[in-house]
């Protein structure tokens, strides 16, 4: 590697990263060049640490990393043109395959516009959602469907509270704020007239959202991706997953404002849209990789599922005790639970009972507005009892 | 006084291993790279595979001092940085009496460094040390992630600004290392000012030197039969692996009993100092033991 061409390379090198979606700067590729100064530069092993030190901020990034400075730097080594790589077909690469067939397949399903001249948007009668707030999702035509989502979006929630380490000013606070009551003092000649107070500020419990979108749900899924998306859209500190045979994080992708397009893009990340469920297998990943991270601080996680296992019930156990133990209130939404007659008899479905601290249904939109109002009375002690919420469990 | 730092990677690795702390050469070429360019270190890993020891070598390498921040939710300015010392404050007014009128004049002379309590953030870039300081701030993921804003301005231009007083700008910078377990991630414009770097579990051979050198007293095949245990162990599905200050407080402990093996029922009497969840000690305690013993690295 002549050091000549070695800035050159840096800059190559940067941009190699930055499209392979590392988040790499002009500020870290100035890093980088810097820290080669105080490298010696003919040692690929210097150069490659130094560049791991600078250019890497975060451990998932590492193996991309490796990757692409092997194919870099030997790239650049040998001033050998490679062939280059023609792209495959579609129907070769599987990746890009089931992309456009999923994206064809939401498309279909999340159609913004057709169904909406058909639905009168709001009629004489009694409103299309009053009639439709007992109707079982999984009954409703497409066009009840899309007057649903317009219900869904004015849906609102109101989380619990937990208290913060952070204060604010308030009338009744429990302790003094000083630097007013400083002030004060000041003015007055060193005796504080007022009294000024604060108390702790009251946070929103972070909402974490684990739902079911293998092919037993397919009837609820795509009402309750739209449900998803109001949630986040309505709380700021949500995490969203779909699981199926795979966990998949789409929060980033519900940030989009608009919902079909959130949708689109949501879709275009999952894998496995209507497969089988390995829930426990899922929950590990989720265990494994997010759980610490994301249901932080107290949160209550929603998990949306018929239950309907098809891997090991004994890794089912394991995992929900264990993300049972990580959040504040665990709570199960299982549509079938609206059915009349419905029992949790599956395998997945009983094992999972033992652990969670609520088991409601989510059939229609009368649930999920139960929902809302269960989920402002969860209390703050961790596994209280909510006594309403227990009147409506039919099992 | 400037601090005298290595010349290359080897030096410092050497001078860490003087201390007992072993790098990798990767690691090695971070903290270099963030000593010679004067860059925060921003070290993530798992709990216990020594992030803030790391900072306690390099205070003693150097012969500095470590200013150590705790992070826990809710910390703010007044625990991080600094706070006025109302007390006395208040105390400085009554004793002037009502000579002044008006909040304007009475506050003057009020706001000066004297009626200020430093905290950990603002002693590290105190004007009054003679070298540079260490400063660790520990389990940043615990803290508000408004708090990492404040960080921006600290960890930038090595200053802070008290609105009362002015902006403080340290004389030597500090040498910085923020950690995380990461239980949250910290954002990336933080990262920006840092180097970054991830602390894995170490390789059965560092891991054997590393107990070699924290607890000398163990006959060689007993160590490396203890440090392959636990590299064996964590490769096990448990919901708290162990880290490295585990193995040290283990192999100490076994130490203390001096056995000339290791076997089953020693392990599951000190299981303990290993695993801290009970359904990881209940998982692996009896035939896994065994199993895990018999299975040599």
């Amino acid at each position: 590697m002549a050091s000549a061409s070695l800035y050159h390379d840096v800059v190559g090198f940067a941009r190699t990263l930055r499209s392979a979606g590392l988040p790499v700067g002009v500020e870290q590729s100035e890093t980088f060049a810097e820290a080669l100064a105080r490298v010696d530069v003919v040692s690929r092993r210097d150069v490659y640490l130094a560049a791991r030190a600078t250019l890497v901020m975060r451990r998932e990034d590492l193996p991309v990393f490796d990757d692409l400075f092997g194919a870099f730097f030997d790239a650049a080594d040998e001033k050998t043109d490679r062939a280059q790589r023609v792209p495959l077909a579609p129907r070769h690469d599987r990746s890009a395959f089931f992309r456009t067939a999923l994206l064809a397949y939401m498309a279909e399903r999340a159609n913004p516009r057709a169904p909406e001249v058909e639905v009168p948007e709001q009629t004489r009668a009694a409103s299309p959602v009053e009639l439709l707030r007992r109707k079982d999702f999984g009954e409703c035509t497409r066009e009840e469907l899309d007057a649903l989502a317009r219900a869904l979006r004015d849906l609102r929630f109101d989380l619990t509270v937990r208290e913060s380490l952070r204060l604010i000013g308030a009338r009744r606070g429990a302790r003094l704020d000083m630097r007013r009551v400083l002030r004060n003092a000041a003015s007055h000649g060193g005796i504080a007239l007022a009294l000024h107070r604060q108390r702790r500020k009251l946070k929103r419990r972070p909402l974490v959202v684990l739902a079911d979108i293998s092919g037993s749900m397919e009837l609820y899924s795509r009402i309750l991706l739209q449900f998803l998306h109001g949630i986040a859209h309505r709380h700021g500190r949500t995490e969203t997953f779909v699981f199926g045979t795979r966990l998949t994080r789409i929060t980033s992708q519900l940030q989009i404002r608009d919902v079909d397009t959130a949708l689109a893009h949501a879709a275009r990340e999952i894998v496995d849209f209507a497969g089988g469920t390995r829930i426990g297998e899922c929950l590990r990943t989720f265990n494994r990789l997010h759980a610490r991270r994301v249901l932080q601080g107290g949160a209550v996680l929603l998990l949306i599922s018929d239950g309907w296992e098809t891997g090991d019930a004994a890794a089912l156990d394991a995992e929900m005790r264990r993300v049972r133990e990580r959040c504040h209130r665990l709570v199960w939404l299982n549509p079938l639970l609206g059915g009349a007659g419905y029992q949790p008899r599956t395998r997945g479905m009983s094992i999972a009972l033992a652990h969670v601290d609520d088991f409601l249904p989510v059939h229609n939109l009368q649930s999920l507005h139960d929902l809302s109002t269960h989920l402002a009375r969860i209390s703050r002690r961790k596994g209280a009892v909510v006594t309403r919420a227990d009147e409506q469990r039919t099992w | 006084m400037a601090l005298i730092l290595p010349e290359s990677r080897e030096a410092l690795a050497e001078g860490l291993a003087a201390r007992g702390y072993i790098v990798d050469d990767a690691l090695a070429m971070s903290v270099f790279l963030a000593l010679r360019m004067r860059r925060p270190l921003f070290l993530e890993g798992a709990p216990g595979v020594g992030k803030t020891l790391l900072a306690r070598v390099l205070a003693e390498l150097f012969e500095t001092r470590l200013i150590r921040l705790q992070c826990y939710e809710g910390l703010d300015i007044s625990q991080a940085a600094y706070e006025w010392n109302y007390p006395r404050q208040l105390l400085e007014l009554q004793a002037r009496g009502g000579r002044s009128e008006g909040s304007s004049v009475a506050t003057e002379g009020l706001f000066q460094e004297a009626f200020l309590l430093k905290r950990p953030l603002l002693q590290a870039i105190d004007a009054a040390h003679d070298r540079a300081p260490v400063l660790l701030i520990d389990e940043l993921d615990r803290a508000d992630e408004e708090f990492e804003s404040f960080l921006l301005e600290l960890l930038g231009d090595f200053q802070i600004t008290i609105p009362e007083l002015g902006t403080l700008t340290a004389r030597h910078r500090p040498i910085v290392v923020l950690t995380s377990n990461r239980t949250r991630d910290v954002h990336d414009a933080l990262k920006r000012r840092c180097l970054y770097h991830w602390i894995d579990y170490p390789s059965l051979e560092k891991e054997v030197e590393i107990v070699r050198r924290r607890v000398p007293g163990l006959a060689d095949h007993v160590r490396r039969r203890i440090v392959a245990f636990v590299q064996r162990l964590r490769r096990e599905d448990l919901s708290k692996l162990p880290g490295v200050a585990e193995t040290v407080d283990w192999a100490e402990a076994i130490a203390h009993l001096g056995p000339d093996d290791l076997d089953p029922g020693l392990v599951g009497a000190t299981l303990g100092f290993l695993l801290k969840h009970h359904d990881d000690i209940e998982r692996v305690r009896g035939a896994l033991v065994e199993q895990l013993l018999a299975d040599r690295a």
